[in-house]
């Protein structure tokens, strides 16, 4: 192999590894939170690209449509207690967000010139889309169960994750899409160009992490998520609202997912089933780190991009294999080194 | 109760409406019925591993695939080497092959998956899912994505089952007997230590299952259900193809067994139904009211799976049993069983259990120091001390769980340390939990008889076929037994959850009783007990300290232990105080100091620390030195 392949490959394994990564650490925040294994992060992945592909193309995104389907359906499940409680103040409340948000935003949607937004505004305008599903998903298939066994949720989760597939194949459609790149510029270095879109991952990716690792440090809500991640009753009995920190881990991890799918969308076709496979490797990196160390996935998931990277270079034909396989030696190597006697929870 | 239906006559109703089905439905609705027979074979495997034993595997359908492709390749491959060909001559013989494969396949995937953390191995199972589908699809000489075709029809006593109607019979003969014998399986010894991996592995294990090679039984015998569905799909559709072996496939088989009841083996058959005649209307349907083509019923299936485990989660048989009102019959005790051997009692004052300058440290902190004790046949000892003297961790020296920094526990003279509880339980040792621990929705007779396992022999195939039926019937007896001795007979079949704390404890003894052991650890025995009750424990505990058993208690109510016990050993951070007759101990004057500072704490509780006014917190019932003093 020559010095510049590798180091193509070394760039290519570098851009996809940011995107597992921000993928791995939102999938290890869920985890801690809520106990969730969220599958479903891959699908928001797949949302946020074909949101913003049919934002590009004019076309009011059809996801708009079960963004106001999710907030009728949570002001019903809200609503009708707080009606029984005699509390009508709240229902205006649980009304604001989940029925004149999403009508407000099919309304932006509907009206605005989408074709002439600048670049920045439709992806902002894509995020508003799909970014709420993630706190109107937990209330309505999560927060029921919370206290469930991790199997089950892990269970519910696949059974979320399947829905949201066919889902998407009914609102994308099977083609898949690819959108402009933000940037055209390119970086010389040495003998490699490094693409701009390859720039802007990685760069948004770091300040990501860096603004998730600020969120975690210094805010209250931060702190709040840290608690009830390290002790569930001990955070619940100070104060900190389960539900809560549920719907705010499923709005970070629902952003992260969106987000990445926007940034992937230039340099990679997307399907309405693609989301699935990238999270998925996202997953081998979150085990890599255990499910619990956020450092320890972020090396994981740059370890999983060189991986896919130089065995897509080899033997494409067995790309996914390799990288899927990896998983069970990880795995393996997980459960012997924690020692833990298992037993329900 | 006469209203009841027999269990007898419902099953057989089921099987003469099965026996008329090809006779009058139309072939379509054949094919469908051979469709749910296939699935709900493999969605059995899923009720066994998942419902019954806690274990979740995305990957059944690679097994099915391994079972359709075995027999597909041994069956067409022209070319096959001499020393395997002949196998190709009849698919009876392709089916052992096909099982030989996966009994190796699953016992390799198995051992290396298996040991994987809860939640851990079904994302192993999607992987290797995914890799076995991806295999199929990828090796040329399986066909690669067109898969072979041309597979001959199966032949039974010179009749060729080569149409759905004939194929019907053969399918659901292997539904039924593999239901029969799940169900059979289940209601045994080893179907007791299968029951107990949900939920109950350190139980178990203490009481002497084998827990890991319980898992791989499991894993081993969904596997082989799927790769013999696999085995007549094949057969009936005379092709095979990757796509029916993929993960989405797995998911499905997975949702079949949590639709229908993952708990119970006829909901594998009902979740089977439901998921392939929903599928079949939903493929019609959906295309016309979207408009479009596409796997739409996937978006009902989530959704109905999201709803069942939000508002259902025993699933659709649990109703649907509601509704066919089946009489329930009591396990039979037959009181003409012979009684189990028993193992030969040490010699009275022989030492039992000696712990010899046991130290343990945490970090900095000494939770054990220098400890040393020794309990003799035929004498009840009891370890007591203020909270935060190192009782527990003492306890799970003695008993193996934890291993002693420095020092020794000799059990009948072998040291303890390094043995894993298995092997601690079959030397004779048998304990309670301070946290009771038992199988709430299995029956008290059945719990208690987990404490058998280790005095029995049969394993799963003769479970399987009954051919344990005396064993058992001796096994039940004793379990039946203890619990009349124990004061619990008028609970022998109520779910053991429904018992008060109280009786759970003594429970948990006539369990540890079952083992025939030569001595018992007892933690904190007599707490949530009522005086009543409390008398009739110290009397058992009596009873069978005049049979010659060991008995070592740790525990805070000082009535119970001071007119119980022989001697008593006082533990104060980490160290023993004293040792002796409860007379001697009751007037030491660092024993004195340790509870109360100087007052003479049993004195001031003649009444239980929890009914006295002066106790405001619950937790002083267990824990004497909250006790203001």
């Amino acid at each position: 192999m020559e010095f510049q392949i590798a180091l193509m490959l070394v760039q290519d394994g570098i851009t996809n590894g940011a995107i597992y990564a921000l993928l791995a650490l939102a999938l290890v925040l869920v985890f801690a939170v809520t106990r969730v294994i969220f599958i479903p992060q891959g699908e928001f992945v797949a949302y946020g690209a074909l949101t913003l592909a049919m934002l590009q193309a004019g076309v009011v995104p059809t996801t708009v449509w079960l963004l106001v389907g999710l907030g009728v359906a949570v002001t019903v499940v809200d609503g009708v207690p707080a009606l029984r409680s005699g509390r009508p103040g709240r229902l205006l409340g649980v009304a604001g967000w989940n029925l004149a948000y999403p009508l407000g935003v099919a309304a932006l949607v509907s009206v605005l010139p989408l074709q002439s937004l600048p670049q920045l505004a439709q992806v902002a305008l894509a995020l508003a889309v799909v970014v709420p599903m993630g706190p109107q998903m937990y209330r309505l298939v999560y927060q029921p169960i919370a206290s469930a066994p991790i199997l089950i949720l892990l269970i519910v989760s696949v059974a979320a994750h399947l829905t949201m597939v066919g889902l998407g194949l009914l609102f994308f459609g099977a083609e898949g899409q690819r959108t402009p790149a933000f940037s055209d510029a390119s970086l010389e270095l040495g003998p490699l160009t490094v693409p701009g879109q390859t720039l802007v991952i990685v760069a948004v990716s770091l300040a990501l992490i860096v603004a998730l690792f600020q969120f975690f440090e210094r805010t209250l809500y931060g702190k709040a998520l840290r608690a009830t991640a390290m002790n569930r009753v001990g955070a619940r009995l100070m104060g900190i609202s389960p539900a809560l920190a549920g719907k705010l881990t499923f709005f970070l991890a629902a952003f992260i997912g969106a987000l990445s799918g926007v940034l992937i969308a230039p340099i990679t076709t997307v399907y309405y089933d693609t989301g699935f496979l990238i999270a998925l490797k996202g997953f081998v990196a979150a085990i890599i780190g255990g499910l619990a160390s956020y450092p320890l996935a972020a090396v994981g998931a740059l370890l999983v991009g060189q991986l896919e990277s130089f065995s897509s270079f080899w033997a494409s034909a067995y790309k996914e294999v390799i990288v899927f396989t990896l998983i069970i030696p990880v795995l393996l190597w997980r459960s012997l080194t924690s020692r833990h006697v298992e037993e329900e929870e | 109760m006469n209203a009841k239906l027999s269990p007898r006559l419902v099953l057989g109703g089921f099987l003469a409406l099965l026996a008329l089905a090809p006779v009058v439905l139309s072939p379509f609705s054949v094919t469908l019925l051979n469709y749910i027979g296939l699935y709900a074979l493999v969605a059995l495997g899923l009720v066994l591993l998942t419902g019954v034993g806690g274990l979740t595997s995305f990957g059944q359908a690679a097994f099915v695939g391994l079972g359709a492709y075995t027999t597909a390749a041994l069956t067409t491959l022209p070319s096959l080497p001499g020393w395997i060909a002949w196998v190709g001559a009849s698919p009876w013989l392709t089916l052992l092959a096909g099982l030989l494969l996966t009994t190796v396949v699953a016992v390799l995937l198995g051992s290396l998956t298996l040991r994987l953390l809860g939640h851990f191995l079904p994302l192993g199972t999607m992987a290797w899912g995914m890799s076995l589908y991806f295999l199929f699809g990828t090796s040329e000489s399986l066909g690669g994505h067109s898969g072979l075709n041309g597979i001959p029809p199966i032949s039974l006593f010179g009749l060729s089952l080569d149409t759905g109607e004939r194929i019907f019979y053969l399918i659901w003969a292997f539904v039924l007997v593999a239901v029969l014998t799940t169900q059979n399986l289940l209601d045994s010894r080893e179907g007791r230590a299968i029951r107990a991996l949900k939920g109950g592995i350190v139980m178990a294990e203490a009481m002497g299952v084998d827990t890991s090679r319980s898992r791989m039984v499991i894993f081993l015998i969904a596997a082989l259900h799927a790769c013999a569905s696999g085995w007549l799909y094949a057969h009936m559709q005379r092709f095979v193809n990757p796509t029916p072996f993929g993960l989405h496939i797995g998911i499905e088989y997975l949702f079949m067994a949590v639709v229908g009841g993952a708990g119970h083996v006829w909901g594998a058959l009902v979740g089977a139904g439901v998921i392939t005649l929903l599928k079949q209307w939903l493929q019609d349907i959906l295309p016309k009211l979207l408009g479009q083509a596409g796997n739409f019923e996937v978006i009902v299936f989530g959704l109905m799976m999201i709803v069942v485990l939000q508002r259902a989660r025993g699933g659709l048989w649990p109703l649907l049993r509601r509704l066919v009102p089946v009489r329930v019959d009591h396990k039979h005790i037959d009181a003409s069983a012979e009684a189990l051997p028993r193992r030969t009692p040490p010699k009275a004052g022989e030492v039992i259990l000696e712990a010899r300058n046991v130290t343990r440290k945490f970090g900095g902190l000494v939770a054990n120091n220098n400890m040393n004790l020794q309990v003799k046949a035929g004498e009840i000892l009891a370890l007591i001390g203020p909270n935060g003297a190192g009782k527990s961790t003492m306890f799970n020296q003695l008993s193996g769980v934890d291993t002693p920094t420095s020092g020794e526990v000799l059990f009948l003279g072998q040291p303890v340390a390094g043995k894993d509880s298995r092997q601690i339980a079959r030397m004779g040792m048998s304990r309670t939990f301070q946290h009771v621990k038992l199988l709430p929705t299995m029956s008290v007779l059945e719990n208690v008889a987990i404490g058998t396992h280790l005095r029995g022999g049969k394993g799963v195939l003769s479970a399987a076929w009954r051919l344990d039926r005396t064993e058992e019937a001796r096994l039940l007896k004793e379990a039946a037994r203890q619990i009349e001795r124990v004061g619990l007979g008028e609970f022998m079949h109520a779910e053991a959850g429904s018992l008060a704390l109280g009786q759970q404890r003594i429970l948990e003894i006539a369990r540890a009783l079952c083992a025939d052991p030569c001595l018992l650890l007892l933690d904190e025995p007599a707490a949530g007990l009522r005086h009543k009750e409390k008398q009739a424990l110290a009397d058992l505990l009596r009873k069978l300290r005049a049979e010659g058993l060991a008995t070592l208690i740790v525990e805070h109510d000082m009535d119970f232990v001071m007119n119980l016990v022989d001697r008593v050993v006082v533990m104060e951070f980490g160290q023993k105080i004293a040792e002796g007759l409860p007379d001697e101990v009751q007037q030491n004057p660092a024993v004195l100091e340790a509870y109360l500072g100087g007052v003479e704490w049993w004195q001031i509780r003649t009444t239980p620390c929890w009914r006295s006014a002066t106790s405001a917190s619950p937790m002083a019932r267990s824990k004497p030195s909250a006790m203001p003093a």
